[in-house]
């Protein structure tokens, strides 16, 4: 590494944190000396004009009390409107005013030039390579949800309150931490393959070849790749899963758990009848959460096989679509399908998160 | 917490019985072997795979292309050679992560600092300036946390290169960003997309601050600025640490972003695009991906373990990024 060639990164940095400070910190500053100054200026208005017109007392003590209310109600709105201002210019350039243009070039060929109607959209159902990108998108959904739920569970109820706890749930929740492009390339060197005459460097394959299996190419084999790729999600999720249900589950209040076993239960009908429906919320949270996390999946397909070998999803065909091919019309339209996948789930979460506050 | 009531003095476990007598049971249920084999199972499959990239990242390179890993045990080789060649190996093929992992923090830096100071501004407005129209302005960007980042990749990035014209006029020029000029558009890109679920997270923590606190505040005459300098903030640090680590493992980790607005040279790249882009071209060389991935991985790592308390409580606050 030269450090000639890294200065200009470092100096840019550096504009970036001055524009910051000088972004940040001069409206605050702006904020709080602006007013001060227009204060100073409608008092000393003020006194001079109650000098001068010492006469109709009554009626003008009225018409200041009533002007000066509307001034504090109008210098609240210049506070409101400076404090949201970065961040609504922001939202409206970035998110928007490009979403809807999103949904308007879904609507035109790949120059974005032409009005093609729905075409995009009916070519995603019918060509036979993007319809199985929406097959596996699908199995993504279904699939990735409910088995990093079901293990994030099972492992909390089975660590909670034993000794390793912290430890233990530390260890399952460190994915969490490592970058889908990582965690692709750690599952891949699990996936390895070398042929039946060399000794195996994956872990996979060297366990199916001393149960006496045939190596396999196994990311290649559809339809079992989008698995092993799902596998993956999952091995991320599942802490996510364990920390949140771990703290469902110690917020089960103590004396419905004790007068549970007062009545003699068993763990069994312990965990069915009292943890499961107690528990019940937060795990909703937690499926529709991972659900949305799982449709716009892009990383691992990109990094494992690049949707090759049939095992595309949605969010990487659009990729594909839109900046590898330049078929904008058609990325566009596959973005539009993610987003309205995505809507009925949020609506769903955001009802619950609601729900929950109110309990 | 829980665990330091159960080791308490009989006494104090008598006083609050339940807790102690939950634990005694769960450890009995724990000791039944099929549950202490399942959840090890568990704690070791989700190890042994990070494990084993870890041990191999340290094998010579003909070691790692000819045994597996587990053979480290009973032959042990050990070397840094690989994380010498991967970090700054002059070959085009080596890797040279170490200029990109200069990248990824020059964009990860200021792409945490602007959504937090913008989002807890804000969230402030949102929560205590009394102005028409904030519910319907709280709502939208509530909303807005649907829109997957997917929808707004197109027309951004045309307009970083091509400007904003209507017809014939232009309203806004391209911003003709090159080389490392282009680090702007992607601290751009991940401030905007941040923007939703920061407002969010700490609207929910500004919201409930208590409000004698801030009528008491404005009674003795401090203005907005300045309640929210003094007061306001170091109240909501546990919050903002909560966003600063979400935000700082979703852009260090980002590939999608990256991608798109940063291109793949070495100038402006993070770790994840080249470890991407070596995993595509050379999957086989191991020695490379092994110790590579590690680098990128040991950051976040790091903050995450060290944070992981403010993390996990903002998690259960807020919900998950969209």
């Amino acid at each position: 590494m030269d450090f000639a060639d890294e200065a200009p990164k470092l100096l840019m940095l550096l504009y970036g944190l001055i524009a910051f400070v000088v972004v940040v910190g001069g409206l605050l500053l702006l904020l709080d000396v602006v007013p001060t100054w227009f204060a100073r200026r409608r008092e000393a208005a003020l006194l001079a004009a109650s000098t001068a017109a010492a006469g109709p007392a009554t009626t003008a003590a009225t018409v200041r009390a009533r002007r000066r209310r509307s001034v504090v109600n109008r210098r609240e709105g210049g506070f409101g409107f400076f404090f949201l201002l970065p961040a609504l210019l922001l939202l409206a350039v970035g998110l928007v005013v490009p979403a809807i243009r999103t949904v308007v070039l879904s609507f035109k060929d790949g120059n974005s030039e032409n009005w093609v109607g729905l075409r995009n959209y009916t070519w995603m159902f019918a060509q036979d390579e993007i319809f199985r990108v929406l097959i596996n998108t699908l199995t993504w959904v279904i699939v990735v949800p409910l088995a990093a739920t079901a293990i994030g569970l099972v492992y909390a109820v089975l660590v909670d309150r034993s000794r390793f706890e912290a430890v233990a749930k530390a260890l399952i929740f460190m994915p969490m931490a490592i970058s889908f492009v990582g965690a692709s390339i750690i599952w891949r060197f699990v996936y390895a393959y070398r042929s039946a005459e060399y000794d195996q460097i994956g872990l996979l394959n060297h366990i199916w070849v001393l149960l006496g299996g045939e190596p396999q190419q196994w990311l290649q084999n559809p339809p079992l790749n989008t698995f092993l790729l799902i596998v993956i999600m999952v091995w991320i999720q599942a802490g996510f899963a364990t920390v949140v249900l771990s703290a469902a589950i110690k917020a089960i209040p103590a004396d419905v758990v004790e007068a549970a076993r007062l009545d003699g239960v068993n763990s069994w009908q312990m965990f069915w009848r009292i943890t499961l429906p107690s528990i019940r919320p937060a795990m909703v949270v937690v499926i529709v959460a991972i659900s949305i996390a799982t449709l716009k999946v892009f990383d691992i397909v990109r990094t494992t096989t690049n949707g090759n070998y049939d095992t595309g999803v949605i969010a990487n065909e659009m990729y594909n679509q839109a900046f590898r091919f330049g078929q904008t019309g058609q990325g566009s339209a596959l973005a539009v399908f993610l987003f309205v996948l995505v809507i009925p789930l949020v609506i769903y979460q955001i009802r619950n998160l609601r729900k929950q506050r109110e309990v | 917490m829980t665990t330091a009531t159960t080791t308490t003095a009989p006494a104090d476990a008598k006083r609050t019985p339940t807790p102690g007598g939950t634990a005694a049971r769960v450890r009995r249920r724990l000791s039944h072997p099929v549950a202490t084999a399942v959840s090890i199972l568990i704690a070791v499959l989700w190890t042994v795979p990070t494990f084993g990239l870890f041990v191999s990242s340290l094998r010579p390179e003909d070691e790692i292309k000819t045994t597996g890993w587990w053979t480290a045990f009973t032959n042990p080789q050990f070397t840094l050679e690989n994380y010498q060649e991967v970090l700054f190996g002059r070959s085009a093929s080596s890797g040279q992560l170490a200029s990109y992992f200069v990248n990824s923090l020059v964009i990860t830096i200021p792409s945490v600092l602007f959504p937090l100071a913008f989002a807890s501004l804000a969230a402030y407005a949102l929560a205590w300036i009394n102005f028409r129209g904030r519910d319907w302005i709280y709502i939208g960007i509530f909303a807005l946390q649907i829109v997957p980042l997917q929808m707004a990749l197109v027309p951004l990035l045309s307009f970083f290169s091509q400007g904003v014209s209507i017809g014939d006029v232009t309203l806004l020029p391209a911003w003709n960003l090159d080389d490392e000029e282009k680090f702007i558009q992607v601290w751009f890109a991940h401030t905007c997309f941040a923007l939703p679920f920061a407002v969010f997270l700490l609207h929910n923590f500004i919201a409930q601050l208590p409000k004698d606190l801030m009528e008491a505040a404005r009674v003795d005459g401090a203005t907005h600025p300045k309640i929210f300098r003094s007061i306001v903030l170091p109240l909501i640090v546990p919050a903002l640490a909560a966003f600063a680590i979400f935000q700082f493992l979703w852009v260090w980790n980002d590939l999608l972003v990256a991608l798109i607005f940063a291109g793949g040279g070495n100038e402006v790249a993070p770790l994840t695009v080249r470890l991407a882009e070596l995993a595509g071209t050379r999957g086989s060389e191991w020695q490379r991906l092994t110790s590579g991935a590690f680098v990128s991985i040991v950051i976040p790592l790091i903050v995450f373990l060290s944070l992981q308390r403010y993390f996990v409580r903002g998690l259960l606050a807020g919900g998950v990024k969209g």
